[in-house]
Parts: C-alpha cells; structure tokens; sequence
C-alpha cells in the first residue's frame, strides 16, 4: 500500500471525508509555496496536489490560469516542484501528488521525472491531459518509481469507461464534477449525485474522490455523500489571491487565513486566530 | 475535361499504401489524443459519426455539391507562363484555393466539418481563429446552414484583422477575444477547447487546420485532399501527365500543404516542399516549428512544436498572422521525420518579395501566408530545369492583408 493508499484508507475507517487541496508551485511567489503547503496541512489537508504550472493550461477556469501564469512569471522550472515537495517532505508525512501537463514532463524526460518526483518525496502524478489511451507512455516509469497514477472520469463517461479506468488508476480514481473547467460552478447538483452515485458503484478497486467547483465545506459534505472524498483548487487559489494581494496583511496573517480557510473547508468552522496547532 | 471534384472523398489507389495515421490516430509517434477525459467520448462520437459518413455515398455527394455550387470547384490550376520567363526554369502552375468562396481553401474544411455537426444533430459550432480566414469560412458555413456560431480569436489578432472580424459578424458570428497568454492563434484555441469541454453536449468544434486530437487532422486533411485531387486531373488536362516534378505550399498549421500533398504521397518521384514562416530570420522571432522545434504535446496532439527547455510553449511570430503558430499537423512531423516531405522557410521579406512577384508577374495578390511558398520557387525552377513542372498552392488571396503589404512596400 502506498501512503496516499493508507491516508485514504484510513479517512475511509474513520468515516470522514478525504479532503485533497491544490495549489501551484512558486504561486503566489516561490518563497512562498511551501508555507502554503504547511498552512494547508495544518488546516487539515489529507493530501496535496502541488500544481507544475504550464503555459497553455486547457482544462483549467481562470483561477488557476492565473495561478499558472503567475508562477511563470517568477521563473518556476520543474526542479523547483521536487525542491518544494522535498522541502515539505521533511516537516509533515501527508501525501503529495504532482499534477499538471504533460509536455513539461516530457521534455524533462519521463524516466528522469518520476525517479526525481519519488525521490522527493511525492507519492503520485494526475497528468489530465493524459487519458488512459495515451498513458503507456509513463505507467510503466510511474509503476518502478512507486507513483501512484490517478485516471479522471467525468460525467459523461460511460460505465464501461469508468470501470477501465478504475482497473488503470492507481491512488484513486478522480471523479470531475461536472463537464466544464476547474472552478466550474456546481450546477444541477442532482445530476451530478446522480453520476456520483453511478461512480460509486462502478469504481471498486480505488478509493473515488470528487472534484472541481467545490468551494465550500456545504458543497465538499454534499458531493462526498458518494463518494470517499473531496478535491479542492481554484477556491483555494482565490483565497491565496486575495491575501497576497492585500498589502495590510503581514506574511504570517496570511498563513493563519489560509489555514483557517482549509480548516473550514474540512470543518465547516474556522479554527479561532491565532491558534497555531503547529505550537 | 476529369473532373475530380466528382471522386469519391475516400482513399485511392494512389494513397492505398501510405497508411497513416493507425487506428489510435498516431502518425509514427505523432498525433494521439492528448485530451482532459470529458472531451475523449466526444471524440469517439466524432470519429465514429466521421467513419459513418465515409461510407455514405449521400453525404460525399452533397459534400461535392456545395464545393461545386457554393464554393466554386473545381478551382483552376493556372499556367504562370510570365512567373515561368521570371524564373527561366521550370513550368509553373499555380492551383488558385483563392478563388475560393471566401477567398482561401479554409472553406473546403468548413463544408464538410458542418456537414459532419449536422449530421450528428450539434446545433452550435465553436471555431479558433488567427487571420480570421478560417474564421470567416466557419461563419459562412453556419448563416449558410442555420447554426449558431462562436468564433475565439486573440485580442492582438481582433485588432490587426478587423476587417475579418467585421465580415464574421456581418454572417452572424459573435467573435470572442481570447484575453490570455499572448492573445493570439494559440489562446484561441484553447479558449475554443475549454468553451468545448463546457458545453461537450450540443457544440461541435470546427478545427481549422490539420492539428488537434485524432480524428481532427485526418479529417481535415480528407476534406481538403479534393486541391491535390483536382491538381492531378487538371494537370493531366494541361501536361498530359498527373505528377508534376515538384509541389509547393505554405505551411502554418499545415491544413492547404496537406490537401495539396496527401494525393501525391505515393508518387516518390514527386518532391513535395513545405515553407514554413522564418518570421524575422531562424535566429530571431519566428514560426518555424518543424525547423526549430522539438516534439511535444500542445491542443491535443504530440507534434513539433516550439517550446523552451522546461516545455513551456513559445510564442510564435510571423508577418503573416496565419502561419503564427507554435505547433503543427502530427501529419507534417511525420513526413519531416521519413523524409518524404522537404521543409524550409522563409522570412517575412522573402514573403513580402512573393507578394510583390506574383502581384507584378501574374496580376494575383496572394495572402501573406500564401507568399511563402513563393520563396524556394527560383531555386527549384532552375534546379528542375524547363522540361519539369512546378506546382504550388495559391492557397488564399491577399486583399486581407493589404494594410501589411502597403506598410513594407
């Protein structure tokens, strides 16, 4: 069993809602990323998905648009993804995933990428525009570096196609929301049970977890009914936005905000300013 | 005179054993379909509704209708018999795509794209666009059928090519700027996908060039393969031979080279010669993605494209603003790697001379992208000699880009 396995195993016997947090790397600045990581762990991240930013990110909404290009802007590189989640690793055991495109990873190499990802620490790869048909290309990388290899089902995914995947992924199978962009909003939320449930009953060998437009702890308890857990990214990467872009807050009320807003996404209450669970 | 435009859009004997791409639309190593999962069972809709309209007669035939009655086909293959003095070589032939309805080859592909929606009951069309050139061909495609149309283009390119974006509005079209990265071809196709994977129910995507996951550049190259069809026919006309010594055309995405190549594939005596946009030289802003790139994945497909070492995607650059592109058909990567296709490239000055030749030689302003292909065409005339045949693609007309021309004149 991976440790991205046995987190999610274990939300799983406590019967609680896995909660994944996404963020870019080197957004909203390099120094800042891994602080980011800790306040999102601290604020009760089960697991992160650290972004590799891309130039021409297709399957994201505006948020983490943003997010990509702001971290371009600062010059990130591949390295510095497995610098952040090396330097993560040695304060916290939560598991970390890389996600992000795939010609980045290509022109590092995909052989050289996963043995430097495992080496640093990071125990999976989403690679969205990767569906399982062109997949071969790295499972076989991912597999003898001990990455797990999360596929994405989406709602107009047939039951044949849902069960494949299943059968492919690794980690867990990531269930979009609904048929848009990252940061969509929810609409028909009946529809979307109604596919959740489907998912449900069709994904038996890997944990499913739900995401996309999921921006609050209401949204997160309603779409995890059936499912093992939650993904969130572009509502994070607005608060992250909104704090740095606010020169009356210091560094650390920052932390504190992005902590207490994961905390509240888990909770549904934020933990009261100033208690660092850390001290 | 053999009218090709009357052959059956499918395979002949000439292309029976050039058998690309494969079932998983992968050209050697190129193509695929790199796309988020939401778009892979639209695009297994896509190429089964493509496989079944293949096999039906009634669709080809009302395919070939709308190229003869509302396009304008069969195009001529014009004898350039002053280009020929110019040059003091080879005959050359120019096959006029500008006489196109709507004044490029783009519309060959718009027809059979729109005919394809209709058929699969999509009721709302989405296309990207540079120029405006295939813009303009997706819009007169939709008022022609009914169909709601949403064209993205760059916000740079909304403002160098206003009168296009006028012409899409006039037919109906609502055009969408495409505001990020660099505001250009690039952002606007991916404005396009993400409007696609929101709306993957009722909306069909009208590819403009022969790029993007599989069944796009197959198809596209299928709908455009009636240039090099009629060539063949009308050269027989003209030389009592199909095969001329040497084909020529422009190549951005790579959508009129492919039509023009595709039905000469076969014949290896054939050399067939892409030029792609060196913008201002190989060593300075460019579009010359097959001679300076690297094989990636950009839109969809693994091709060449032009990117830094960290596989960030490069911005492109030419004077032309339809060959200003960072990637490439897979097809093209392909016959770069076999060698069967030779590609070069030429400047935006070697362009603007084209313009200039043509114009003052031939009395036909070509397009900007068109031009390109002019460039090798002195070299190749004397290296083939006055007994062989050239042949280029006059893939689209020039009045669009009149402003540009008059500003380096």
């Amino acid at each position: 069993m991976s440790r991205l396995s046995d987190t999610l195993a274990a939300c799983r016997a406590q019967g609680t809602p896995a909660m994944g947090l996404f963020t870019t790397n080197g957004f909203p600045h390099p120094d800042a990323t891994v602080p980011v990581l800790h306040a999102i762990d601290d604020g009760g991240a089960d697991f992160i998905e650290l972004g590799m930013p891309f130039s021409d990110p297709l399957a994201e909404g505006l948020p983490i648009q943003r997010s990509s290009a702001r971290a371009l802007s600062h010059g990130v590189k591949m390295d510095d993804a497995f610098d952040t989640a090396a330097s993560f690793r040695k304060g916290s055991d939560t598991p970390v995933l890389l996600m992000g495109y795939i010609n980045p990873v290509l022109q590092y190499g995909i052989e050289r990428f996963c043995t430097k990802a495992a080496n640093a620490g990071v125990d999976g790869l989403i690679l969205p525009d990767v569906p399982p048909e062109e997949a071969t290309l790295l499972t076989e990388h991912a597999q003898a570096a001990g990455l797990d290899l999360v596929f994405l089902i989406a709602p107009n995914s047939s039951d044949a196609r849902i069960q494949r995947v299943d059968e492919l992924a690794t980690g867990f199978v990531y269930a979009v929301s609904v048929t848009g962009l990252t940061g969509s909003r929810l609409d028909g939320r009946g529809a979307v049970q109604s596919y959740l449930k489907r998912a449900r009953g069709l994904v038996t060998q890997n944990p499913l977890l739900v995401g996309f437009g999921i921006a609050t702890h209401e949204d997160a308890q309603e779409l995890s009914q059936h499912t093992d857990g939650f993904i969130v990214g572009s509502a994070l990467i607005k608060e992250i936005e909104a704090c740095w872009d606010d020169d009356t807050l210091s560094d650390a009320d920052r932390y504190a905000r992005i902590r207490q807003f994961a905390h509240a996404l888990k909770h549904g209450d934020a933990v009261a300013a100033g208690s660092n669970p850390a001290e | 005179m053999p009218d090709a435009s009357t052959a059956p859009n499918v395979a002949s004997e000439t292309t029976a054993r050039y058998n690309a791409p494969d079932d998983t639309g992968h050209f050697g190593p190129y193509g695929g379909a790199f796309v988020p999962e939401i778009l892979v069972p639209v695009l297994e809709e896509l190429r089964e509704a493509y496989a079944e309209a293949q096999a039906d007669p009634a669709f080809d035939a009302e395919y070939r209708t709308l190229l003869r009655e509302y396009v304008g086909r069969p195009t001529p293959l014009s004898f350039c018999d002053r280009l020929t003095d110019y040059y003091g070589g080879a005959k050359i032939y120019a096959k006029r795509e500008d006489l196109c309805h709507t004044g490029a080859h783009k519309i060959n592909n718009t027809i059979g794209q729109i005919l394809l929606a209709r058929r699969m009951g999509k009721t709302r069309i989405i296309a990207e666009t540079g120029a405006g050139q295939h813009g303009v061909a997706t819009a007169t495609v939709c008022a022609k059928f009914g169909m709601d149309c949403i064209v993205f283009m760059g916000e740079e390119d909304m403002e160098r090519q206003r009168l296009n974006v006028e012409r899409m509005e006039l037919m109906g079209a609502e055009v969408r700027p495409a505001l990020s990265g660099s505001r250009t071809l690039k952002d606007a196709t991916n404005e396009a996908i993400r409007d696609w994977v929101s709306n993957p129910d009722d909306t069909f995507y009208i590819i403009g060039s022969v790029v993007g996951p599989h069944p796009y550049p197959m198809m596209v190259r299928n709908f455009h393969r009636v240039i090099g069809d009629e060539t063949r026919a009308q050269l027989r006309e003209h030389e009592g031979r199909e095969t001329p010594d040497a084909v020529v055309a422009c190549v951005g995405g790579g959508s009129n080279a492919m039509g023009i190549f595709y039905p000469y594939i076969e014949d290896e005596a054939v050399r067939l010669i892409g030029v792609e946009a060196a913008g201002e030289g190989l060593n300075g802003r460019h579009a010359a993605t097959l001679s300076k790139g690297t094989p990636g994945v950009l839109h969809g497909a693994m091709s060449y494209l032009l990117q830094d070492t960290g596989g960030q995607v490069e911005i492109a650059h030419s004077i032309s603003a339809g060959l200003d592109y960072p990637g490439i058909g897979p097809e093209h990567s392909h016959l770069k790697d076999t060698g069967r296709v030779e590609y070069v490239s030429a400047t935006d000055t070697e362009a603007m001379d084209g313009v200039r030749v043509l114009s003052e030689q031939e009395g036909i302003i070509p397009a900007l992208e068109t031009a390109h292909a002019m460039a090798p065409m002195q070299r190749l005339a004397r290296e083939i000699g006055p007994d062989g045949i050239i042949v280029f693609n006059c893939s689209g007309r020039g009045d669009k880009d009149m402003q540009t021309i008059a500003k380096h004149r």
